[in-house]
This record gives structure tokens, sequence and C-alpha cells, in this order.
């Protein structure tokens, strides 16, 4: 039940917000940080018994709902899923509390658009019935376009359009594609069922496999975002009020790269694996596409946006090399781009109300009036840069790592020096926090490991 | 004692950390007291680990101190270890004991400075991340070292943030060294990946017993390392920063050029010698790159009026010695050069930013002039410095290391013969180009008044240096000057030997080249002199060999050209036809919604008819 109320506390928390927002803008904020930082508590509730590792599976709930058509209410939670929601959740206080100067016209209902969003990333999440998933998926969507579409900048209208077209018909491709995969399943085994773990083993043709495993990926990829289907991400990160930048860089991009580990490859390993040298191609394109154009930009937020696509790059190439490095680096890359994007994304913020301009050809000498947010940017631009110590560092070195693992000729290494390198995932305890932390994703890759040698 | 090694990086560590988290709440004198003490305490534990280390050396001549475990996943597994070695005793000498005069300097040399706590926060963290480069275990550990080096190399040129070209230098002086980085980096998920293992001292085993001489592999890694070193070195091709990183405060530049960060190249380069002996073909290479920039930088230093880019220029030629050493295999004399280098050059940095700090921040030499009445201690420490440098025969330093590099040149054999040559020829241009600095900056007519006093802040470190730098070379002579071999005692079980040295006619002919070297000097410049002339040759030298204008029109152009092109977002002009597609349709099915109703009537009948005529035809 705890992952019911999970998904309830933050929606009705919103309805809340936009019911008390005619009391003054300082009642919807305490009801969404309320309402947040008990989802919050909740959450981290789940901690324990994830440390504890007795089962992937921490939670589960399973209600019907449409039973005549197979679909059911159907939330999971593992580690990785628990590791999201906590980031979800945390940047979502962290979204209110910095609208504060920035939001003050309809307060109540931005924040029961800022809830809303975090309701539906939850769910996309918790989500392991493919409609439900379809659902929050296009749940997080609509209350999104809103924050862009009516607290943005000069250009929302335009931006929020732009995000909300490709999500949507990208999200349709998705739709064809489990109604696909429902419809084959139920040809194969007479059962009509949405449900993930059915839905698993199903058999099918190389050809429908890969076009299955496109409707999947293009979505995935969208929202990622992957080149050459990120073009509406700058402008909508850009045009977006701070907290609706922190959110979609933070939180709904993993969206993406959630559905990539959880559906692409475990749905459709074989075709994925034939699909990963097309994938990895794209990502090493993405990666040194938004590094370049990140670089030419004069506008900041722009700037950190374009960041984004090259830093989700390593994500698309952690998770198509499929090993337990790429997979854990691949983890940690999401954690650590939350966090330092974000924060990014609230410096210009704070720069642009502060100074009124995003322009960086007309900033300058900052540290003399700004020391302490010059302090910050530098801490949160070298963590972007990945300087070793920090998180993003791990992070990219681990997916470089998993994917340069590609040869026989590492194993056969790593078996020969004895005792140097432990054999197989897991055979060492993990001793320290941070390990233990990475291992609670519960990302152990044991059966696609050999069908999806990297190329 | 040596339970207390993780204090030796750990103690900078702290005190950068209570600098920053301070920042604006400590006076100048804490702040001064919190930088200068914390490193001269791990500089303190440092040589008192090194005297127990030299009475009872440690089983395997290693001590290992293992903080904690990185991460650990599919079985690899980094631990933040330390470990003591011969190698790592020598650098961790150098670093703490110079960077602690150096910090001393400071105090006095940025006293009323803005930013003054900030300035002691880089300054610590830049030591205590050299600390952690040389003393790491792992190779995942000293490459955060180094990147923490590269970080502080930013901050710290750019330190004077007012002045945008500071700013220009220090975004200059990072992107360079960060391209040979990634070459690094490279390296290490090829060692990670093929060895298995992360461990310097593991991988460099694994590589001796899997790999064979000459083999394709241990050549792409060692080139790869030497990307990652001759970026962080300042040598040939990635030398383009380090002139410009005379942006920073000079103390800056005498901890950039003598105790850290330049030397962290020729350190990788002498950890992972197990690797080059592996690949001969990169080591060869390594001496190649110290011969042909120890010219090019002695020549450019030949074309400087700033007394600043004079001794940057040195320092570059300077690490060409060491490469040349690192290159015919004289693994021991390159860290002798390295440590006799960083004590004569921080020295020389010092009195030059003494010299500065009197002559209202005047740098070029020929607005000097007769200083050598006027500011006696400065003098005397830039002429033993310039003297140790010019390699001035028998009682300097400086001599007895470069002598040690020439003859393991020469003793190399055919390729090594040249290098030897242009060694030589250095040798010549070094006494040459510094002998220049000193007639014209310290003789002849004053040109800028000197001002103020300087304090025992100043005095103390330069004495010290000086001392070093006469007296340093007595821990390793060669043959023919009674034979001390401390050093190499202590290096020999982690570096190979040398060969033995070849005689007193090699002596000679180096001891000559300095000489003559000094006395062409004293013949062209112990006169009035005035700025040479801008001849094309004098500005193709001054400008470094133009290799700026190489990258510039080679590299930086294009990659700005590229991004401009790129900015608008050329990906987006694909979607923006299908919108424009959609756009037509839309017009060209709005036009039909005319409001004539005979218009209508009329596509009625026509659709009609063609219905029909499809149901009847059937």
């Amino acid at each position: 039940m705890i992952l019911l109320w999970l998904l309830l506390i933050p929606g009705v928390g919103g309805a809340l917000a936009w019911a008390v927002g005619g009391r003054g803008p300082e009642w919807p904020r305490r009801v969404a940080v309320g309402a947040l930082a008990i989802d919050l508590l909740l959450a981290a509730a789940l901690i324990g018994p994830a440390a504890a590792g007795r089962s992937q599976w921490i939670a589960r709930l399973d209600l019907p709902w449409i039973p005549q058509l197979g679909i059911s209410f159907e939330l999971d939670l593992d580690g990785l899923s628990l590791v999201l929601i906590l980031l979800t959740i945390a940047l979502g206080i962290v979204s209110v509390v910095i609208s504060r100067t920035e939001i003050t016209d309809r307060v109540g209902f931005f924040h029961a658009n800022l809830l809303w969003t975090v309701t539906g990333v939850i769910g996309v999440f918790l989500a392991l019935d493919l409609f439900l998933f379809f659902f929050f998926w296009e749940l997080m969507l609509v209350p999104m376009y809103f924050v862009i579409a009516l607290w943005g900048h000069e250009n929302r209208f335009y931006a929020s359009i732009k995000f909300f077209i490709f999500t949507q018909g990208s999200g349709l491709l998705m739709l064809v594609a489990i109604l696909g995969l429902v419809f084959i399943h139920w040809h194969q085994s007479g059962q009509l069922t949405f449900d993930y773990f059915a839905l698993l083993g199903t058999k099918m043709s190389q050809t429908t496999a890969l076009l299955l495993m496109l409707g999947f990926f293009i979505a995935f990829a969208v929202k990622l975002p992957v080149f050459p289907f990120h073009t509406w991400l700058p402008d909508a990160h850009t045009e977006a009020p701070t907290a609706g930048s922190v959110l979609l860089a933070g939180v709904l991009l993993k969206t993406g790269a959630y559905g990539l580990l959880r559906f692409v490859v475990p749905l459709f390993p074989g075709a994925a694996h034939m699909f990963a040298p097309v994938a990895m191609a794209l990502a090493v394109v993405g990666i040194l596409y938004g590094a370049l154009l990140a670089f030419a930009q004069n506008d900041m937020k722009r700037l950190v946006a374009y960041s984004s696509i090259s830093h989700m790059g390593f994500v698309l190439l952690g998770v198509f090399a499929w090993n337990t490095l790429a997979l854990d680096g691949v983890v940690m890359q999401m954690l650590a781009h939350g966090v330092s994007t974000g924060a990014l994304f609230i410096l210009v913020g704070a720069l642009q109300e502060r100074i009124h301009t995003r322009n960086m050809r007309l900033m300058g000498g900052l540290w003399g009036v700004l020391p302490r947010l010059s302090g910050f940017a530098m801490i949160f631009a070298i963590a972007s840069l990945g300087l070793p110590g920090l998180g993003n560092f791990i992070g990219e070195f681990l997916i470089l790592l998993g994917s340069y693992q590609a040869s026989v000729v590492f194993t056969v290494i790593a078996g020969r020096s004895r005792g140097v390198t432990s054999r197989g995932d897991g055979g060492v305890a993990p001793r320290d926090h941070r390990a233990r932390r990475l291992s609670a994703t519960g990302l152990r890759p044991s059966g696609a490991k050999h069908r999806m040698a990297t190329p | 004692m040596r339970e207390l090694l993780f204090l030796v990086p750990g103690l900078p560590l702290l005190g950068a950390a209570i600098l920053m988290l301070g920042a604006g709440r400590l006076s100048a004198r804490a702040e001064a007291a919190i930088g200068t003490l914390s490193v001269g305490i791990a500089a303190l534990i440092a040589f008192s680990i090194a005297a127990g280390f030299m009475l009872s050396p440690p089983v395997g001549d290693a001590y290992r101190q293992v903080l904690w475990r990185w991460f650990d996943v599919g079985g690899l597994a980094p631990e933040i270890a330390l470990r003591l070695d011969p190698l790592s005793l020598v650098m961790i000498l150098v670093t703490s004991g110079v960077g602690f005069f150096i910090h001393l300097f400071s105090t006095e040399f940025m006293a009323g400075e803005e930013g003054y706590g900030r300035y002691f926060a880089y300054l610590n963290l830049f030591v205590a991340a050299m600390l952690l480069l040389v003393l790491a275990d792992d190779f995942l550990a000293l490459f955060a070292g180094w990147e923490g080096v590269g970080l502080c190399s930013y901050l710290l040129i750019g330190f004077w943030w007012r002045d945008p070209a500071n700013g220009l230098a220090a975004r200059k002086a990072f992107i360079v060294t960060r391209i040979g980085d990634t070459a690094f980096m490279i390296g290490l998920l090829l060692i990670a990946t093929r060895l298995g293992t992360l461990n310097i001292a593991q991988a460099m085993q694994h590589a001796s017993a899997m790999w064979h001489t000459g083999g394709a592999m241990p050549t792409l890694v060692a080139f790869l390392l030497i990307g990652g070193a001759v970026g962080k070195s300042a040598q040939l091709p990635l030398q383009t920063w380090l002139p410009d990183a005379m942006a920073g405060p000079t103390p800056v530049s005498a901890l950039i050029h003598a105790a850290t960060m330049v030397t962290a190249g020729v350190y990788l380069i002498a950890r992972t010698h197990a690797l080059f002996q592996l690949a001969p073909v990169a080591q060869a290479t390594v001496g190649v790159i110290g011969g042909a920039t120890l010219l090019l930088a002695g020549f450019s230093a030949l074309a400087q009026n700033d007394i600043k880019r004079i001794l940057a220029y040195s320092t570059m030629s300077q690490i060409g010695y060491m490469f040349v050493a690192l290159g015919v295999g004289a693994w021991q004399a390159a860290m002798f050069h390295l440590m006799t280098h960083a004590c004569f050059k921080a020295l020389l940095f010092l009195s030059a930013g003494a010299i500065t700090m009197r002559l209202h921040h005047e740098q070029n030499i020929f607005r000097m002039g007769g200083l050598a009445r006027r500011l006696p201690a400065a003098f005397l420490g830039f002429l033993i410095g310039s003297a140790a440098l010019a390699a001035l025969p028998v009682v300097t330093a400086g001599f007895y290391s470069k002598e040690a590099i020439l003859s393991g040149a020469w003793a190399d054999g055919n390729g090594g013969r040249v290098l030897w040559a242009a060694g030589l020829i250095g040798a010549f241009v070094t006494g040459l180009y510094i002998f220049r600095a000193v007639f014209i900056a310290f003789f002849g007519e004053a040109h800028t008044e000197v001002t103020g006093r300087y304090g025992w802040r100043v005095v103390v470190p330069l004495a010290v240096l000086s001392t070093l730098s006469v007296f340093g070379g007595l821990i390793e002579l060669p043959p023919a000057f009674g034979h001390v071999t401390l050093l190499s005692n202590l290096l020999a079980p982690v570096l190979p030997t040398t060969p033995e040295a070849p005689g007193i006619g090699l002596l000679v002919v180096a001891s000559l080249a300095s000489v003559l070297g000094i006395g062409l000097a004293a013949v062209l410049y112990l006169r009035p002199s005035r700025p040479p002339a801008e001849t094309a040759l004098w500005r193709f030298w001054h400008k470094g060999a133009c290799f700026d204008q190489l990258y510039d029109r080679a590299l930086v152009q294009p990659v700005l050209a590229a991004a401009r092109a790129g900015r608008d977002e050329v990906v987006d002009l694909a979607y923006d036809g299908v919108v424009q597609i959609v756009r037509a349709l839309h017009r060209a099915a709005a036009r039909t919604q005319n409001g004539q109703v005979r218009f209508y009537a009329a596509g009625l009948t026509v659709g009609s008819i063609l219905l029909i005529a499809i149901a009847v035809l059937r």
C-alpha cells in the first residue's frame, strides 16, 4: 500500500495546493512542501528494506483495474525505481523552494502542476503494467506543458508546443508498440494482459521485435533525449521557469533512461543487441554534438541544456553496453546529472532574477558582487565537467569502462590475475557506503549479459 | 611515524577546506597562519617519515596505507590508498618542502590583496592534490590528484580575475592540459580493461608478465600516457599554455613550475617506467620530445624581455632535460634533476617576485637595471638560481644533475648521442639566456626606482632555497668528484640504475658549454643595451616558435566556426521542413473553405458522381 500512498500524496497535495491558492501565495507553497516532505519520508523508509536486499522487488501492489482487457493497477518498486523516486521528490522540494520569488502569478495552480508532474514521474517509475505505464507517461506531460506555457520566458508558447508535440508524437509510437506486443502475446498464449512480467518472454520474429523495440526506443529517445530527437530540449529548458527546468533536466529526462533500462532491453533483448551499434553511435554523436553546441551558446540556460544532451549521451551509451560496470555507471550518472544540472539551472535562474539577462556576453566580474553564488557555480560546473572526486566522474568513468570492456580478453585477464578482480557480479560484498548505494539499484544483468555481449 | 602518512596530503586539504568555509570570517593573519602551517606541518611530518624510512626501510621498500575503498562495481574496486616508496618519498619532500617556503613567501607577497584567504585555499588545495598524485597507489586516485592539480592551476592562474586576459590564460592552461588528460584517461581505460586492475604496482607487474617488449598494446598505452604527461609538463606539442600561465601571482608560478604540476608528467613516466621499457618506441619518443622542447624553449627564452616569461621558457627547457633522461632510461638522473630544478626554479621565481614587488610590478628586464646594489638579497637569490640553472660547474646543484642526464644520454649509444648534443647546445643556450637576464636586470643603470621593503618572510625562503640550490647536488656526485650515491641508493629499489658514468672528458665538455654561454652573455650584455630589434626571426622565437598561431589556425578557428555554424540547431531544419509541409497542406485545404455556396454545391455534385461512377464501374 505504501506505493499507492507515494502516488496519492503528491497528487492530492497538488489539488489541495490549488484549492488553497485563494488564501494567499504562502499557502500553496506550504502545502506543496509539506506533501513532498511526507512523501520523501515515506520513500526514505523504503531504503532500509532495499539495503537488506532480500529480493529485487522491495514493495509491490497489484489491484484489478480493467480485468476484461487484462489491465491492472500494478506498481512494483526495486532499487532503481527507489533511487529515482528519491531524486524526484528531493528535486520537487527544491523546485518549490526556489520558486518563491520567481512565481508570483497563479501560485496555487503552479504548485498543483508541479506536484502533478512529480506524481506522473513517480507513477512512471512504479508502474509495471504497460497500460498503466503509458497512462503515467502521458500524465506527466500535461502539467509540465502548462508550467512552460504559463510561467515560462519570452518564447514560451513555441517551446511548450514543441515539447508537447515531440513527446506526444513519440508516445503514440510507444502505444502502438505496446498494443502490438500485447496482441502478439495474446495470440500466442491466449491470455490478454498488459502485465510486464507476463510479457517479458514473448517470442516473436526478428523483424517484429525490431519494429516494436523501435516504437519504445523512439519514445524514450525523445525523452532522454537522443540525437537527432533532441531539438525540443534546448527550447523547453530555456523557456521554462527555473522550477520547470530543474524538473525537466533532473527528473523527466531520467524517465527516458529508465524506460530504456526497464523495457527496451529486457523486453527485446535480441533486437536491442542488434540495434546496439546504432544506439551507441547515436550516443557518441549526441555526446559530441551536445558538447559542441553547448560551447557555441551565449545564452547560459541553453548552454546548460545542451550539456544535458551531452551527458545523457553517456547514459544511452551505458545502457546499450549493458554490463554491470556500465549500468551502475548509468545510475550514478543519472543521479549526479540530476543534482549538478538542477543546481546549475537554479544558479542561472538566480542570476537572471538579479541581472535580467542570460546572455553571457553581457556578464562579467560577477565574482566581485556575488562571491557565494560564484563559488557554488564553480563547484557545480566542475562537477558537471566530471572532475574526479565528484559524482559525474564516477558515472562517466564506469560507463566508459563498461563500454570499453567489449572484449573477451578482459575476462581472460581478470581470470588470470587471481584475486585481483572478483570474478563475476556481486562476488565481493560492497563495503563502503557508496558501493552499497550503487548496488542497491539492483541492476544485475544476469541473463541478458550473455545474450548482449557488446559489439 | 609512518602511520601519519595520510596527514601529508590531509593537512593541506583540511587547510583548504577551513579557508573556503571560513571565507570572510577569518582575519588575514589567521588565513595566512592556516595556509602556511598546514603545509609546514605536513612538510615536517614528511621529513620525519623520510628519516624513519631511510633508517629502517619497510619490507619491500614500500609502505601502503589504505584509506578507503572508492567504489566496488563489477569487480573493479579502486582504493584510495597511499603508497610510500623511495620515488614518492622524494616527491613529497620536494612538494611539501618547497611548497612550504612558497607559502611563507606568499604571506608577504600577497599581503593586502583582495581574496587573500581564497588565495591560500587554492594554494593549499594545489599542494594537497599534488601530494595525492604522487602518493597514489592507484591510477584512479592518481588521476584525481592529476585533475585536482589542473583545476587549481586554473583557479590560481586566473586568480586576479578582474583582468579578462588572466581568465583567458587560465582557460588556456586548463583546456590544453585537458587535451592531454583525455589521452591519459583513454590510457587508463585500456589499462583497466586489458590488465584488469588500476593498481599501479599490479598493473606494471601484469604488463611485464603479459605483454612482450615492443608489442602494440604497451606501445599504445605508453603513447596515451605520454599524451597526459606532455600536457601537464608543458612539452611539445602541448607546451603553449605555460608561458601564458605567468598571468597568475608570481609565487603561483613558483609553485606550478617547481614543486607541482609540471613535474607531474615526469613523475608519471618514472612511475610507469616498467611500461615504457616494454615500449622502446614510446620511450625513444619521450627523449625526442624532450630534446626538441629543450632547444625550442631555450631559443624562445632568448627572445623574451619579460623576466617571468624567460623563467617560464626555462622551465619548459629544463623539463625537456628530464624527458631526455627518461627517454634514454636514466630514470634516476631525471628524478635528481627534478629535485634540484624544484629548488633553483622556486628560488628564481621567488627572487623575481621579490624584485617585482619593489618595482611596481615591473617585469620588463630592460626597465630594471642596476638592481644588484639596491636589492642585494633578491640579487643574490636570482644569481645563485641562475648559476644553478646554467649549471655553473662544480659549485651548483644544477651542474651535477644536468651532468647526470648528459652522461646518461651519452651512455645510451647512437640515438642518445644526438640527444646529448641537443642537451649540450641547450646548456650553452641556457647560460646565455639566463645571464642575459641577470646582466641586463641587475647591472648597468637603474631605470625604475625601488620602493618599499620586504621582511623576513621574503628573505628566509630565498636564503633556504639558495642554500639548497648550491648544496643540494651533494647527495649525488659523479665518480670524478668523490662518487657520492645517496639518491641513487635510495631510488635503487624502484628505478633501474643508470650505467656507470663515462669519465671526466664529458664533464669538461659539458662544463665548457655552460661557461661559454655565460661568458658570451657577459660579453654581449655587460654593457648598456637596448631592447632587441624586432626582426622576423626574433618575433618567431618571441612567440615561442609561433605554435599558438599554428594551433589557432589549424584547430581553434575551425572548432569555433563549426560551433558558430551549429549554434542555431541545424537538426531543427529537418523538423522545420515537416512544419512547412504541414502548413502548405493546411493552406491548400483551407482554400477549399471559401464561403461560396456554388463552390460547395459543385464539390458535392462532383463527389457524388465520382462515388456513383466507382460503384457502377466496379
